[in-house]
């Protein structure tokens, strides 16, 4: 669940039509790779999400997150021209590093042709002026970004085998079947690469989640927000937790998943997930205030446990209002025996779609 | 202390001497001061009004551009492929590259346009883009959607995105379909919002890139390519790599070479009026000069008396120098205010190119300069500086002994005066008009001008003698015979009279013979190039007009007799010059000159070449003569032609070319037309014919096109003419009545000082009527004598006028006229307005008693 996508669907104006004839996400569609790595350019959203933390050689803990999105406009496919807006394409990259005490970020967009923006099908391949995400021969993925402030040339190379979410691939999101996507990740990347900060160049290693989804239809009308969290546990284990919110804070939906380090796989339902507001921070910035330091209780097998979430700082908001987008919290967070991200949206204002 | 004294005059009586003098000839000051005034107020409104204007055109050229670091552009409205842009967009050192389709388009809600050229305002710069790339290159670009951010989008198909001034000029607001016409297709929008960032002066239209290409007929190709450089690149090193992939149809634009080209666009013309204003301002000089040679001459006494008390030459100088320079002083800063508040009437009544017609589009906002009002205000002060010298120095060399005993005329009438300084500087004149343009303007031919001004008015005491010597022979009644006399016996001070009168005449009978020359070649051209019924031309059409279909149509309307289809389009040849006119006619081999204003005889075409006629601007700006070869950059690639001929034009000051219709269509692959000349079959009724061809018209293109017959078109540029003409006319006025004035205050004091000869005059017996009379025959052959002066020096300045500065500046010849009319007019003007002062003058001066006249005079 990933709200810039939603944002950048808004921003392009396509939220609207529903008549475009989008594919529809639909239960018992079996995941196919490497092809499920590609783009699948008749659903109606896409992207490739990558998360984790990274270590300097001072040793220094930094957030990272790289994403590209693919979305396809509600044009008319008759137009022959090179330029029509059939595909777009969508790149944002972000550090979090508590020296900074904020984030970093950029971003890069662009409707796909003439080689410039392309997200090629059979394989992970994205192309975005001289971003990049691509998926090697072996396996492993190349990522390079770069911004003003930053850039990250990096290789995450995947240490277990592909987890699908929900039911085989197929993760729901609202009351309604339709509200639901093809979703799996990629937990405990391995990474190696560099960063380049203020023209300085260093070596970073660590750990990432990748998620991939994509989807026609994703929320219910009554949203006004989520909260997602994607841990990689220190055993191995790779717990994924989500809920979307109402407008009273109360859960339109929950759900995730649990994948021990021996492959035991358990899908947690709406029943299964409760975000219980901890320790809340509030911004300067945009007055908006965020339950930073959530705890969040997963019924596992049938016992209740409480995940107390800790930030790695508080202010992880991205504020991208000027450029006619949202304003949310997404940062690095560690828990017990794990660390990840967790994105919180809909706090300043509802997300109106 | 008489050391000290004998240095300067003491500060207060400096200032004794000079107030002294103002307060009895209050009215001389005023003319002197308010000549520097007015010549100040012209250069410095002149002036501003350029340069706003070049500023506001800049403005809108930056607006349209939206402010991109380096630009590609096509050379012509068909554009370059877009293959080119990936190209653009993966060099090293751009950090953005945008696509732009760029057409001239029209609101549909205009009307038939008319067949004048103020329709600027119905053309709206309809710009496709890709809105994710321009907001990272051309952020003014970007429209703001009414609703809101995240509302419609740049995506929209159905959006377009006005700028103010397009809003303003379609009377329509955001959420109102617009409907507009570019390239023959028509298509309708929603706006969608605004173009905060355009600024208030380009009427901008904004839609999507893909829709543009689509819906307009523009598949494939684009116009520009706007690019943003990385930061800390070299600019040089992005330029050279993108020359290097650049296609021979496209041209790397940068600000730098955008501006010079506006600047090229008007420049002639506006160092053209500036010489203008110059010229005012050195009647202005004249006319101090007068004042400060009669008020020396007055005060020679006054002067002799200080130098015997011990004054030097020197302080003597500083002395009335310092006083011309309070005169410039006062005189500038008059003329500076009078320059702002002249500058924004003309700017609010005739728009920022004073009606020239080189900048159509836009709004003028007027800004006050202080540096060029500085320099104006230094020109100003200068000028009376320099006028106040000669009469300084005059004073300075006088021998007080001769000068306390007697004022007025000091020379002996016995001796001639001298010719040579005179003829030196008319021949210098002479030959400074022989001179080649410097940096593209005739600055050479002004200084002839200027020399030739100098001389003449150097030549006034000797030239005013030769004419009236053979007066002299002849027996005349005793009033005549003591004017004609005084006159040549006093030609210093007939000199001084004239020299504002033969300034300002002849620099108005120059501009007078080259306007005159300039409209009446014009007009004969109009009827060389317009001999057909009826002319029909499709209004921004520069990227596809008539197409075949429609042309066959055209010429099958019943009472047509033959039609010549034209297509026009510009194209760049040089990053530097604005585009030339590219046109593909009918042209017939054995006689080109038959439907084209030949000059001279078109060479022999060598076999397998293509011939083109160019534009006698074009040869100029270009160094082309028939027998040269020219390399046209068009879509099918470079192509030579043979340049067969010159044609007169008058048009396109920046070029054109003619070449036959199949030769256009094989070199350009373009077989749509944009104009057409109809020959009405015999019999037929033109207005019949017209309403019959509007009928046939294609649709879209309906209101794009306009119909006119050459009475209309002839009409309408001389009426283009004129009013470009307009302050050219209002400035020679200026300079005429400054020249009058400067006649009536030099003559009249002059008349007034002579008080005591009148007296003595009266003492042995000659009456006053005939005294009257006397000083009327004196005016009058002043007058003469001026005008005559004036008329010749005008004649000689009109020929540089017309053989040199205007080929060097806006490279096309014409034949001299003279304006008999006018010249009777001049002469009969100042010889009533020199008699006529000199009489009422001379009333004043009788009115005193003779007694006491001869006694004294001041």
């Amino acid at each position: 669940m990933r709200l810039l996508a939603l944002v950048f669907l808004l921003l392009l104006g396509a939220a609207a039509p529903a008549s475009a004839p989008y594919a529809v996400v639909k239960p018992g569609v079996a995941l196919r790779f490497p092809a499920d790595h590609g783009a699948h350019p008749q659903f109606r959203t896409e992207w490739w999400y990558v998360t984790g933390w990274l270590k300097t050689a001072k040793g220094e803990d930094l957030g990272f997150q790289v994403t590209f999105f693919r979305t396809r406009p509600p044009i008319d496919t008759a137009n022959p021209s090179a330029f029509a807006p059939r595909q777009i394409l969508f790149a944002h990259a972000a550090i979090s590093d508590p020296a900074t005490g904020k984030l970093l970020h950029a971003q890069r967009i662009a409707r796909q042709g003439f080689g410039l923006a392309e997200a090629a099908t059979g394989d992970m391949k994205i192309v975005l002026d001289e971003w990049r995400m691509v998926r090697r021969a072996d396996g492993r993925i190349a990522t390079r970004v770069q911004g003003r402030s930053f850039a990250l040339d990096l290789m995450l190379a995947p240490t277990q085998p592909v987890l699908l979410q929900g039911q085989a691939g197929y993760s729901r999101k609202g009351p309604s079947p339709a509200e639901a996507s093809h979703y799996y990740s990629l937990p405990q990347l391995r990474v190696a690469g560099t960063l380049v900060r203020g023209g300085k160049r260093e070596a970073v290693t660590g750990t990432a989640w990748m998620d991939r989804e994509w989807s026609s239809k994703l929320l219910n009308p009554a949203a006004v927000g989520w909260d997602w969290l994607g841990l990689n546990l220190d055993d191995g284990g790779a717990l994924t937790l989500f809920q979307v919110r109402n407008a009273k804070g109360g859960a339109v939906w929950a759900g995730g998943s649990l994948r021990r380090a021996d492959g035991r796989m358990t899908v947690l339902g709406p029943g299964d997930v409760r975000f219980l507001p901890g320790r809340r921070w509030r911004s300067a910035r945009t007055g908006a205030t965020y339950p930073v330091a959530q705890v969040v209780r997963v019924t596992l097998d049938g016992k209740p446990r409480d995940i107390p979430v800790t930030p790695l700082f508080d202010d992880q908001e991205l504020d991208s209002r000027r450029g006619g987008g949202p304003v949310y919290w997404e940062g690095a967070v560690r828990v017990p025996g794990g660390r990840g991200y967790l994105e919180m949206t809909g706090y300043q204002s509802a997300l109106k779609m | 202390m008489a050391a000290e004294a004998s240095a300067a005059l003491p500060p207060l009586a400096a200032r004794w001497l000079v107030l002294g003098e103002w307060r009895a000839h209050p009215a001389r000051v005023i003319i002197g001061a308010l000549a520097i005034a007015v010549g100040v107020a012209l250069g410095f409104a002149v002036h501003l009004v350029n340069r706003t204007a070049l500023d506001s055109f800049a403005r809108a050229i930056s607006t349209v551009n939206g402010a991109a670091d380096l630009q590609v552009h096509g050379l012509t409205p068909a554009g370059f492929d877009e293959a080119l842009y990936p190209k653009v967009a993966r060099l090293p050192g751009v950090a953005g590259a945008s696509p732009v389709v760029s057409l001239a388009a029209r609101h549909s809600d205009a009307g038939t346009p008319e067949f004048n050229a103020g329709n600027g305002r119905q053309r709206i710069t309809l710009l496709g883009l890709d809105g994710l790339r321009a907001a990272s290159v051309t952020p003014s670009l970007i429209g703001m959607p009414i609703n809101g951010p995240g509302r419609a989008s740049g995506l929209d198909p159905d959006a377009i995105f006005l700028s103010r001034a397009a809003l303003a000029a379609t009377g329509k607001k955001p959420g109102d379909r617009l409907s507009l016409t570019a390239a023959g297709h028509s298509r309708s929008f929603t706006i969608a919002g605004v173009l905060a960032g355009a600024g208030e002066d380009q009427a901008l239209a904004v839609i999507d890139i893909a829709d543009a290409q689509w819906r307009f007929g523009q598949l494939g190709r684009l116009q520009r390519i706007d690019v943003r450089l990385a930061e800390g690149a070299d600019a040089a090193r992005v330029e050279q790599a993108l020359a290097a992939i650049l296609p021979h149809d496209a041209e790397i634009v940068t600000a730098r070479s955008e501006a010079q080209r506006s600047d090229s666009l008007s420049r002639a013309y506006r160092v053209n009026l500036e010489m203008l204003a110059m010229v005012a301002l050195l009647t202005g000089g004249f006319l101090v000069f007068s004042a400060q040679s009669l008020s020396v001459a007055r005060r020679s006494g006054q002067f002799a008396l200080l130098r015997v008390l011990g004054l030097r030459r020197r302080a003597l100088v500083a002395q009335v120098v310092a006083e011309g320079a309070v005169l410039g002083l006062i005189g500038a800063g008059v003329g500076i205010a009078l320059g702002y508040g002249l500058a924004d009437l003309a700017v609010t009544l005739l728009g920022g190119d004073l009606g020239g017609g080189y900048f159509p589009e836009g709004t003028v906002h007027l800004r006050f300069p202080p540096l060029a009002a500085l320099a104006f205000a230094a020109l100003g002060v200068g000028v009376a500086v320099l006028s106040s010298l000669l009469p300084a120095r005059a004073a300075a060399r006088a021998q007080p002994a001769v000068a306390l005993k007697a004022s007025g005329d000091a020379t002996d009438p016995r001796r001639q005066p001298r010719s040579w300084p005179g003829l030196a500087l008319l021949a210098a004149g002479g030959l400074a008009a022989l001179g080649p343009p410097l940096f593209g303007l005739p600055l050479l031919g002004y200084a002839a001008m200027a020399l030739l001004l100098a001389g003449g008015v150097a030549a006034m005491p000797f030239l005013a003698r030769m004419l009236l010597a053979p007066l002299l022979r002849a027996e005349w009644p005793p009033a005549i015979d003591l004017a004609l006399k005084r006159l040549w016996g006093a030609p210093g001070a007939a000199a001084v009279a004239l020299c504002g009168i033969v300034a300002s005449t002849s620099l108005m009978v120059a501009m007078a013979v080259m306007v005159t020359s300039f409209r009446g070649s014009v007009d004969d051209w109009l009827v060389q190039i317009l001999p057909s019924d009826i002319y029909l031309h499709v209004e921004g059409a520069e990227a596809g007009g008539l197409d075949m279909a429609a042309q066959a149509r055209l010429a099958a309307t019943p009472g047509v007799g033959s039609v010549h289809f034209v297509r026009q389009m510009p194209l760049r040849l040089s990053p530097e010059l604005p585009a030339v006119i590219l046109s593909g006619q009918p042209v017939n081999a054995a006689d080109p000159g038959a439907r084209m204003p030949l000059l001279g005889d078109p060479v022999p075409v060598p076999a397998g070449e293509t011939a083109a006629y160019i534009s006698e601007p074009m040869g100029w700006l270009y160094g082309l003569a028939p027998g040269d070869h020219v390399t046209l950059p068009l879509a099918s690639g470079k192509q030579r032609v043979f340049v067969a001929g010159v044609w007169r034009d008058y048009a396109r000051q920046f070029g054109a070319i003619t070449l036959d219709t199949a030769d256009f269509e094989r070199l350009t692959g373009d077989a749509s037309k944009t104009e057409a000349a109809i020959d009405v079959a015999p019999g037929a009724s033109v207005s019949a014919v017209t309403d019959a061809l509007r009928a046939r018209l294609p649709d879209q293109l309906r209101s794009q096109t306009m119909f006119a017959q050459p009475r209309q078109m002839r009409a309408m540029a001389l009426r283009i003419f004129d009013r470009s003409f307009a302050v050219t006319y209002a400035l020679e006025a200026i300079a005429i009545i400054i020249g009058l004035i400067g006649v009536a205050t030099t003559f009249s004091a002059q008349t007034l000082a002579r008080a005591r000869e009148f007296g003595m005059l009266r003492h042995i017996g000659v009456k006053r009527r005939q005294i009257m009379m006397m000083l009327a025959t004196e005016g009058a052959l002043l007058g003469l004598v001026g005008v005559i002066a004036g008329l010749g020096l005008g004649l000689m300045m009109a020929q540089v006028l017309i053989h040199v500065v205007n080929p060097q500046s806006f490279h096309w010849t014409m034949d001299t006229r003279l304006p008999w009319g006018l010249f009777a007019g001049l002469v009969a003007a100042l010889v009533s307005a020199a008699a006529g002062t000199a009489v009422l003058a001379g009333r004043k001066a009788l009115s005193a008693d003779a007694v006491r006249a001869v006694r004294q005079d001041w």
